[in-house]
């Protein structure tokens, strides 16, 4: 433990939350990531935009490792994710060491994913309970909190059915939250969405990126990108075309095919 | 051209209700006067043929030894039932499992006892004591290992008579359960199946192991599909017991009815009795089961709900439950 401790020390302090090397994923012949190389600074947000079909939803799936990458390597907070690199070996993570170090992980997806028999509360409640043995009391107070933050406090009762996609996103975001984790993924949160829906999710969105959270976030909310986005990367066909501050690569895109999506989302 | 007044706000105004003929349906009066005339023939049959011999029927179809035949037919429904579903669940669960070997198992075992009829299942099973005289727990091929390394071996750790341990009314229980697990795991697995991804995904990325997804997320959100098709399968059960007179089981409605008409020579009363025995039974199922229905098929469309209705019929005949 102490060596491992020593191991990981530096990095712990200072590397950054996430860093991905030359990830590679195919679905059988379809090769979908083709050697991604991305670094997300601690507390930073970063936009990965692209057109559909360019791997953003599985390189975001890789980095919780709900898909095993069939290339390359992924540290979060210094841990590399799925595997045990011992010597010069690489060992698979037992699913419940890849359990334990998807809790540190929040994800919300784009169609919500709510548990539809739970009540909003309880769907809050359900992961801190079950997964890390909170109390119900705390988890309840917890969540209560929680929901509070996204603006639903009244609604810790309703079922999700009985909610907008709106409020069901911002559920999504508090029941993510609830297991207090260091990095939070968001994949299309908004897309789902209708229009006069979005806004909401998206402040409180900013409200988590202000709070100094580590996100990752596919999205085409440009506005969204410019305002709270650090660093922002243009996906295209399974590889990184451009990346930079969202202010450069929006304002001035560098790259033909970058320069094509924006003109079409802009 | 005049712009409508849009600002003046619409007032309710009466209306007259309509006062009409109704359509005549001479059609339904020819029906009921043929019906009627049917019913009366067969009423006739009934009443006047002495071999029905209804008082007779009557004074023997509440028995002692009837009614304790009827609590076994019910004990045994619900034993059955409760074996059957929770061996399907997990052969459901392992059927779905990443492991090879656990869903090859479990579809060699819904295979096997899909294949068999239950009629069948039950015979052999009831003369398994004649192949196995003794059960015995321990090292398997122990005696051929031991010649091959020439020594006595006769490792066991304890054995028990077949005769001790397949008396009637458990054989009966086991062999109807483990039928019964077969068409089950089928019908969970397509309730899991008809489960959105996205809820065992969003369980999973919430650092929930398998077990925990299943058990809180996938599970009961599977119930709706599961439990109005495991209704028909309770019924299906309930009339399957008749077919314990294979094994044999004396505890069981059917066997004791057939005693009384065999001994008497009075057959034909007691399988009346039986059908009437039968039909009440089946009613008291059918109402509980039109309330699970009601309750399990909100949100349904009316052709969902059909499809539904015959999936189940389907499944009450012994046909195979359909998996999508
Ligand atoms: N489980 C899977 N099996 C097979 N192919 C898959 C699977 N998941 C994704 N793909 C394929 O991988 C490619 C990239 O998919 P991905 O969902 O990562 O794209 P995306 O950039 O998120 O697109 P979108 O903007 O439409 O969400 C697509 O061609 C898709 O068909
Ligand atoms: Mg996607």
């Amino acid at each position: 433990m102490s060596d491992q401790a020593r191991h990981r020390a530096p990095e712990d302090a200072a590397g950054p939350m996430v860093r991905a090397e030359n990830v590679h994923k195919a679905f059988g012949h379809v090769k979908v990531l083709r050697g991604i190389d991305v670094t997300v600074p601690r507390g930073n947000v970063c936009v990965v935009l692209g057109p559909s079909g360019s791997g953003k939803s599985t390189f975001l799936r890789c980095i919780n490792h709900l898909e095993k990458i069939d290339a390359g390597r992924i540290w979060v907070d210094g841990k590399l994710v799925g595997y045990q690199q011992k010597g010069d070996k690489l060992y698979e993570l037992h699913d419940k060491a890849v359990a334990a170090q998807r809790r540190e992980i929040g994800m919300v997806f784009q169609r919500f994913n709510l548990f539809p028999h739970m009540c909003a509360l309880e769907n809050v409640m359900e992961a801190p309970t079950q997964v890390k043995g909170q109390s119900k009391a705390e988890a309840r107070r917890r969540g209560i909190e929680l929901l509070d933050r996204v603006g639903l406090a009244e609604k810790a009762r309703n079922y999700p059915s009985q909610l907008s996609g709106g409020q069901q996103q911002r559920v999504a975001i508090a029941r993510a939250l609830a297991m207090d984790p260091k990095l939070m993924l968001f994949d299309e949160p908004t897309s789902a969405l209708d229009p006069e829906l979005v806004g909401d999710v998206l402040d409180a969105m900013k409200d988590l990126a202000r709070s100094g959270m580590t996100m990752v976030v596919v999205t085409h909310e440009i506005g969204f990108a410019r305002e709270v986005g650090d660093q922002l990367i243009f996906m295209d066909d399974g590889v990184v075309v451009e990346s930079g501050t969202p202010r450069d690569v929006l304002a001035n895109p560098q790259h033909p095919r970058t320069r094509d999506f924006l003109s079409k989302v802009l | 051209m005049t712009i409508p007044d849009t600002s003046a706000t619409p007032v309710p105004r009466d209306a007259e209700p309509i006062k009409a003929i109704p359509v005549r349906h001479p059609g339904r009066w020819v029906a009921i006067a043929v019906i009627a005339v049917l019913a009366a023939m067969f009423a006739h049959l009934l009443l006047t043929n002495s071999a029905f011999q209804w008082k007779f029927m009557l004074q023997n179809m509440f028995r002692p030894p009837v009614l304790w035949g009827l609590f076994g037919t019910v004990s045994i429904t619900i034993l059955a039932m409760i074996i059957g579903v929770v061996l399907g669940v997990v052969v459901a669960i392992a059927r779905l499992s990443n492991n090879p070997i656990l869903r090859g198992t479990s579809w060699a075992y819904t295979w096997f006892f899909r294949a068999v009829p239950r009629y069948v299942l039950l015979i052999v099973m009831g003369n398994l004591g004649i192949l196995w005289p003794r059960l015995e727990i321990g090292v398997p091929f122990d005696t051929y290992l031991g010649e091959l390394f020439g020594v006595q071996a006769h490792w066991r750790l304890f054995g028990i008579e077949t005769r001790d341990l397949l008396v009637g009314f458990w054989v009966g229980v086991l062999g109807l359960a483990l039928s019964e697990a077969a068409y089950m795991a089928e019908i969970v697995r397509a309730g899991m199946l008809s489960v959105d991804p996205g809820q065992d995904e969003a369980a999973t990325a919430l650092g929930m192991s398998r077990g925990q997804a299943l058990r809180r997320v996938v599970l009961p959100q599977a119930m709706r599909v599961i439990i109005p098709p495991t209704g028909n399968e309770t019924i299906a059960m309930l009339k399957d017991t008749s077919l314990l007179i294979a094994v044999p089981v004396t505890r069981e409605l059917f066997f004791q009815l057939s005693a009384i008409g065999n001994r008497t020579f009075q057959v034909f009363p007691m399988l009346i009795a039986a059908i009437l025995w039968y039909l009440f039974l089946v009613s008291i199922l059918l109402v509980g089961q039109y309330f699970l229905e009601k309750r399990f098929s909100r949100g349904y469309g009316r052709a969902a709900q059909a499809k539904m209705k015959l999936e189940g019929l389907a499944a009450e005949h012994g046909a195979n439950p359909e998996v999508p």
